[in-house]
């Protein structure tokens, strides 16, 4: 034997495990960096090793260096190796290191897909545990898509430590295969039940999990959890279950009201604050819910507010900070009640911890009205200059701008107060939030109009002090209040006292270190200052001023033309020769300012931020079509160099849209016109917006306070905004004297408050009137705008594709995809992608290569089924199983109805075999429709019951069979997991890129006449591996039946000559002589798999069995009996049994002695070695132990426990096959099989 | 969900990390100094969550943490997870820990990091709370290292090792964590 065997030694040549490796990290304080990477040099060296102990060694030293930041990808590979170590402690090692380092991109990871499955069927169920805790880290949708059947099966293993690991995972799986939510959903339901309470925390966590992402999905389950939650016990399923209400509730109001009952019980008997404070939360989005605020929950909303008062005054942080963040969900619905909590709340902003603070401040927010907001602020405003952290500072500024802003301002009653709270906030030192001010400043002055004079003032002040703010470069944050003050002053210029003292401000020196953008707003606004300037002065005879104002232009622009910011530089440049040319003017005495003043008519309105999204496309427009043809790639070389103007070519389209448009824009623009022309919110380009606001209607009661421009302004850098809380104190009073006057007047006459704002404040709150007409300037939008609001969810959550209706029954293409059995099929996708192109080119054999395809498919489907069906131990869980299983293939519970009626049970040795082959059997369109699903009848629920209550019938009796069964489930396992020789091969390494397989096909043409053809798979599934020598050996043979003429084929009979060896069971009571009914009738032109199960006695030699099929042939008028004679061929390689097998043991085997060898060799096979290697596995199923070069072990079990070991060696065309087995006959038999398929080929 | 785990001590140096999504290496060390500087300058009478710091997460996670004489353990959790919850079950972790190592300290962590792993694995799965009965965790941890065991471990001598760290004078030898008292007034989850 020329294999290389690893043997698992037990010297240990390491001499640094993790222990060491730590120490020698400690001791080597300074040259650390230096250290590790000599480590690593070591760690190279051992995985270079052999010796799996060595690796798993290095692996484990790896994953802690990964936790010093060292990136150990280069290991991936190694990390597999050891993963897939057969003793515990080293797969361990592995799995940890994988699930710490392994992401999606990590292209090692699709080589672990056999591994991970044959972990997941271990019989030790720690091997399982490692493995899912592993692929909960890393698995991707490859291995979700891959492993969801597995992973399912798990869902009702025995253990419940497997069970628990199991259900959670399937979160991940449905995160990265969503198309197997649906599918496993039942179970995970079932599980929610399950007796082991950590289950059922695992079903409830992975539930809430979902529901919480598309809680409308999950309603369906409310009655469920609802028991649940009055039944269990366990605080922390409780919790999650009170959560996952508290998603739901929003959309089932009824269940709120059922909830708010044994919620309240809840928060009054638990001891458990955690609990206590999940139930008033719940109980909280659950008044939020029934907003319609029914008298006989405020109760309810006391009791909550009472028990949160409990918390946030309890010395506990946690209870405090959490009792906040309760508070400020009830404020949403319901502010009445946290308003009076007022006093504790503001008493939190001193807490002396920063979280507690912020969540204060997040209370504030709700908590402000038209009466207190002045109050708030300023003792907020006490707290910046207090605040010693930027961060905390920063957060005290937002929040103010947030409390004054929500709303649209809607607590603002004077906005003389808001512009200097603004400009104090200027004076933070270091502020991050400088452009958050400037917008603030931007918005206020440009909608409402009332306050422009004042801000215009106020700004001007800015610009002349602006060394104040720019001061210290470092500082720069701030800075950006300039740009917004720039702009005011020049938009708004109008209102400037002395444009020219503003106009030299801006074009001061100092200027030039602004950051670019702001100069360019600087020299914009000093051409429309200049423009003011001109325009003031058009009266005046003696035109100094003017031409002084053109002067200081031409003067300072120069500084402007030579910045670096091409903005400003094109601008400045622009404007200077604008101001010359109007200078040369002004010189020959022309008059010019109403041209100049026309470069800046007209009024800018906010636009709505989501406008541009909601721009309706117009009728007969594609986004999409091309508006040229794409230019061909050698083009698109040639044009690299031009790159740098790429951002151009949106541009030239879209002249192109408006060119089509014209008359529809057109339109547009006069309905546009015409809308503003109605909407009294709009503001028309008047000249005087102090009229605007008498004209509003419904306004005239509120008294315009005429602003003050006499009152001095202060010089900035001394408060200011205090003095407006005193002047409001006054004017409210004043206004409340003349209500009430107003009043006794009209007593019966209705207040008139501002309806459209319901605020639940106080009376009062409805009386304070705003000193300025809170008339704000709505946002344009596009009209025809789409009111859709569908853009709140992020495009990329990965939630998104879980949200799947879970209550529409399963249909038959909705499975999870189940694993092949054979080599061929693990290699699917190129066979796939080679039957293709064959089809190409032979459209003749497509229909029957794709029928055999989906036999295939079938067939698996009727093993998971199966498998499931054997694991069953109560009835009640056999009959749930079935409703799962039976969903995929309902039909064929039907079929078997309608079979039992005509054939009643009666045996209990074949009915289970039966069973599964009848419920594999559902008709299937094949030559017609070979594209298209089964056509299958669609499923119902009424069905699903029918059938399975039949089958609760059947498996009473069938019980006692099946548990015996149960026992050989592990073998099966084994047999399921050996799939796949190829990407065995590959897993171990040594085959890298390889030529697609060739399809292969085990089904060979058993006998044909015209009306049918019958296929056979040999020994598809064998039951009894081991024992049971004397009742012999069971071998299943799946034959295909096919009508081929035109008449429908019914009473179809299987029947075969028993011989000595070898006997088709039949059920219980027939004669040795009777044929066993075929389960199924088939249409012309359909064809269907039956299986039968025979008994054999000696597998060592090669049986044939002659057979006969009867059938009716029925016609429209008459109907003939004819029958088929056929020989069942069963070879030895039937019945062995695809089984893996590591290299220790395989060696072990060989240096065993009880083998016997045989050698046989082939001459002239032409194909790639992993062709042959995978035929053999394919055909004569065997799987690769190891494989180096053009050499490969290989080895295979017989349904009795035989050892067959192969080593294939090939050179030139020539294969040597030298093999051994403890049977020589069976071992000469296989070997004359093998020849005979290479000589075939 | 439960996005990360991080154990570290009072100078920032990781023990454990453990991140349920993916993030480079780089970017696991920033996050671990990132939650460092925001845990380690609060005071220990402040309250145990924090809005998550601007590498990890949102405004939807939270940092949840406590603070073990020389470590703190810190949680990385979204809204869906109970914020006392997780205290309690970071301290069903420590006291896990306690039970596993008899009177765990800070150089049990540091020598041993792939056992804390491996209790933790029994803990929280993929970002999931698995099992918070100490007793289970305990009894599946110890069957595993039973079966370490029986298949020789992967040093021979793992109380070697062990017993030459007791044995060793390193300047900084942290003192036990001690469970007893740090016993900070958490509403208890009355038994899991």
């Amino acid at each position: 034997m020329a294999l290389k065997i690893v043997k698992g030694s037990i010297d240990r040549m390491f001499d640094k495990n993790l222990q060491d490796l730590v120490r020698g990290i400690r001791n080597h304080k300074e040259d650390e960096a230096k250290y590790i990477s000599t480590c690593i040099d070591e760690i190279k060296q051992e995985l270079k090793q052999d010796n799996i102990a060595v690796k798993a060694n290095a692996v484990c030293k790896l994953t802690y260096l990964q936790m010093l930041g060292y990136d150990v990808s280069w290991a991936a590979f190694n990390i597999v190796e050891v993963m897939s170590s057969s003793k515990f402690t080293y797969k361990r090692i592995g799995y940890l290191a994988a699930s710490q380092c392994f992401h999606e991109s990590t292209d090692v990871i699709m080589l672990t897909t056999n591994q991970i499955r044959k972990d997941l069927s271990s019989p030790n169920q720690y091997d399982t545990g490692v493995a899912l805790t592993g692929l909960s880290c890393f698995v991707t949708p490859d291995l979700a898509r891959d492993l969801a059947n597995d992973i399912m099966t798990l869902m009702s293993h025995t253990k419940p430590y497997i069970r628990k690991k199991a259900v959670l995972i399937m979160y991940k799986v449905f995160l990265k295969y969503p198309e197997s939510l649906r599918p496993a959903f039942p179970r995970l339901k079932e599980k929610l039940e399950d007796p082991d309470p950590g289950v059922q925390s695992a079903a409830v966590n992975v539930i809430c999990e979902l529901a919480r992402r598309n809680p409308k999905n999950y309603l369906s389950l409310a009655p469920l959890f609802f028991k649940l939650m009055t039944s269990s016990t366990n605080n922390w399923v409780l919790i999650k279950i009170i959560k996952l209400f508290g998603a739901l509730t929003p959309l089932e109001p009824r269940l709120g009201k059922k909830l708010i009952e044994p919620l309240t019980n809840l928060i009054h008997s638990t001891s458990a604050m955690s609990l206590l404070y999940e139930c008033v939360n719940t109980v909280i989005a659950v008044l939020i819910s029934l907003s319609s605020g029914m008298p006989n929950h405020s109760a309810s909303i006391q009791l909550c507010v009472q028990k949160l008062r409990i918390l946030i005054e309890d010395s506990d942080q946690n209870l405090k900070y959490l009792g906040l963040l309760a508070m400020s969900k009830i404020l949403k619905t319901h502010p009445k009640s946290v308003q009076s909590h007022k006093d504790l709340i503001l008493q939190c902003l001193d807490d002396k911890d920063e979280s507690i603070r912020l969540r204060a401040l997040d209370l504030l927010y709700g908590m402000v009205s038209k009466k207190n907001l002045m109050e708030i602020v300023k003792k907020l405003m006490l707290h910046v200059d207090k605040a010693e952290g930027t961060t905390y500072r920063d957060e005290l500024l937002t929040k103010i701008i947030d409390i004054c802003s929500q709303s649209n301002y809607q607590y603002i009653t004077n906005f003389e107060w808001y512009i200097s709270i603004l400009v104090e906030l200027t004076r933070l030192e270091g502020t991050r939030h400088g452009h958050l001010i400037a917008s603030q400043m931007l918005d206020v002055a440009i909608r409402v109009k009332a306050i422009r004079a004042f801000a215009v003032a106020q700004m001007a002040t800015l610009l002349d002090n602006a060394h104040l703010l720019t001061g210290n470069t470092q500082r720069n944050g701030i800075c950006e209040v300039l740009y917004a003050a720039a702009w005011i002053c020049g938009e708004f210029s109008e209102h400037l006292e002395n444009p020219m003292q503003t106009l030299e401000a801006m074009l001061r020196p100092k200027v030039a270190t602004l950051p670019g953008h702001i100069q360019a707003v600087y020299v914009q606004n000093a051409a429309k200052l200049f423009a003011t300037v001109l325009k003031g002065e058009e009266g005046n005879t003696d035109g100094t001023a003017a031409q002084e104002a053109s002067q200081l232009m031409i003067d300072r622009l120069p500084l402007f033309v030579q910045s670096a910011n091409l903005e400003v530089q094109e601008r400045a440049s622009c404007i200077l020769q604008l101001v010359k040319y109007i200078q040369k003017l002004q010189q020959k005495d022309v008059e010019v300012a109403e041209e100049v003043n026309a470069l800046f008519a007209g009024e800018l309105n906010p636009v709505a931020p989501k406008a541009q999204k909601k721009v309706p496309v117009p009728e007969g427009l594609d986004l999409d079509a091309w508006i040229n043809e794409p230019p061909s790639e050698s083009e698109s070389e040639d044009e690299q160099p031009k790159a740098i103007f790429a951002k151009e070519e949106p541009k030239h389209s879209r002249p192109r849209h408006t060119e089509v448009d014209e008359k529809e824009l057109a339109r547009r623009r006069e309905a546009r016109k015409q809308e503003q022309a109605n909407n009294p919110f709009y503001i028309k380009a008047s000249p005087s917006s102090q009229k605007v606001y008498q004209e509003a209607p419904g306004v005239e009661h509120i008294p315009v306070v005429q602003i003050d421009l006499n009152v001095p302004l202060k010089v900035p850098g001394l408060p200011m905004s205090d003095q407006y809380v005193k002047m409001e104190e006054e004017r409210r009073q004043k206004e409340r004297a003349e209500k009430k006057k107003k009043e006794k007047k009209k007593r019966k006459e209705k207040r008139s408050g501002r309806g459209k704002k319901h605020d639940s404040a106080p009376e009062s709150e409805e009386d304070i009137t705003p000193a300025h007409m809170v008339d704000i300037v709505t946002e344009e939008m596009p009209e025809n705008a789409l009111p859709s609001d569908d853009d709140e969810r992020d495009p990329t959550d990965p939630h998104k594709a879980l949200d799947i209706d879970l209550d529409k029954p399963l249909a038959d293409s909705e499975k999870l995809p189940v694993r092949s059995h054979r080599a061929a099929e693990s290699q699917k996708s190129p066979t796939d992608g080679e039957t293709e192109n064959a089809t190409l080119q032979e459209p003749k054999k497509k229909s029957s290569k794709e029928k055999r395809e989906k036999k295939k498919d079938k067939e698996r489907d009727r093993k998971k089924s199966k498998e499931e069906k054997k694991k069953k131990k109560h009835k009640h869980e056999d009959k749930e199983e079935d409703l799962l299983g039976g969903q995929a293939d309902e039909p064929v519970l039907q079929s078997e109805e309608t079979s039992q009626v005509a054939d009643p049970p009666t045996s209990s040795s074949t009915t289970a075999e039966e069973a599964a082959t009848v419920a594999a059997a559902a008709p299937e369109p094949s030559v017609t429709a070979p594209d298209s699903e089964p056509d299958e009848p669609k499923d119902t629920e009424m069905e699903e019951t029918k059938s399975s209550k039949h089958k609760k019938k059947k498996q009473k009796k069938e019980k006692e069979e099946k548990e015996k069964k149960k026992k050989k489930k592990h073998h099966h396992h084994h047999h399921h997991h050996s799939d796949g020789a190829g990407e065995e091969s590959v897993q171990n390494g040594t085959v890298e890129e390889e030529e697609p397989l060739p399809p292969m096909s085990n089904y060979c043409l058993l006998a044909e006449n015209s009306y049918i053809k019958m296929m056979m798979e040999d020994a598809d599934e064998v039951y009894d591996i081991q024992g049971n020598l004397q009742d012999g050996s069971q071998v299943v043979v799946s034959v295909i039946f096919e009508n081929k003429c035109n008449s429908f084929l019914k009473s179809m009979e299987f029947n075969v000559l028993d011989s000595l060896n070898s006997k088709l069971q039949r059920p219980e009571g027939s004669g040795p002589h009777d044929g066993l009914v075929v389960p199924f009738q088939l249409p012309p032109g359909v064809s269907n798999e039956a299986r039968f199960v025979f008994t054999v006695q000696s597998i060592v030699m090669p049986q044939k069995l002659k057979g006969t099929l009867t059938f009716i042939v029925k016609n429209e008028d008459d109907s003939t009996h004819e029958k088929l004679d056929f020989k069942l061929h069963f070879t030895c390689t039937s019945y062995l049994i695809t089984t893996p097998c590591y290299s220790d043991a395989f060696a072990k085997l060989l240096e065993s002695g009880d083998l016997k060898s045989s050698s046989i060799r082939l001459e002239g096979v032409n194909m790639p070695f992993h062709h042959l290697l995978a035929r053999i596995c394919f055909h004569h199923h065997f799987s690769v132990v190891e494989r180096i070069d053009s050499c490969a072990s290989m080895y295979s079990r017989s349904i009795q426990g035989h050892h067959v070991c192969l080593l294939v060696k090939t050179s030139a065309q020539t294969v040597s096959i030298d093999a051994k087995c403890d049977e020589p006959t069976l071992l000469g038999n296989v070997l004359d099989e093998i020849k005979q398929t290479f000589s075939q080929c | 969900m439960i996005k990360a785990i991080l154990i570290f001590n009072n100078h920032g140096k990781p023990r454990l990390i453990r991140f349920y999504q993916y993030f480079s290496e780089d970017m696991q060390q920033q996050i671990i100094r990132e939650t460092f500087h925001l845990v380690s300058k609060r005071d220990d009478n402040v309250c145990n969550f924090l809005e998550g710091g601007s590498l990890i997460g949102g405004s939807d996670y939270k940092l949840i943490y406590r603070h073990y004489a020389t470590l703190y353990f810190v949680f990385c959790v979204d809204s869906s997870e109970s914020e006392l919850g997780i205290l309690d079950l970071i301290q069903v972790f420590v006291e896990t820990l306690d039970k596993c190592f008899e009177n765990v300290c800070e150089l049990d962590l540091i020598f041993h990091m792939d056992k804390v792993h491996y209790i933790l694995q029994e803990v929280v799965m993929g970002g999931m709370v698995l099992e918070t009965n100490m007793n289970e965790i305990v009894a599946q941890v110890e069957v595993q290292n039973r079966m370490e065991k029986s298949e020789g471990g992967l040093s021979a001598a793992p109380a070697r090792a062990v017993s030459a760290v007791k044995n060793m004078n390193l300047p900084e030898i942290p003192r036990n964590i001690n469970i007893g008292d740090i016993n900070i007034k958490v509403p208890s989850l009355s038994p899991f």
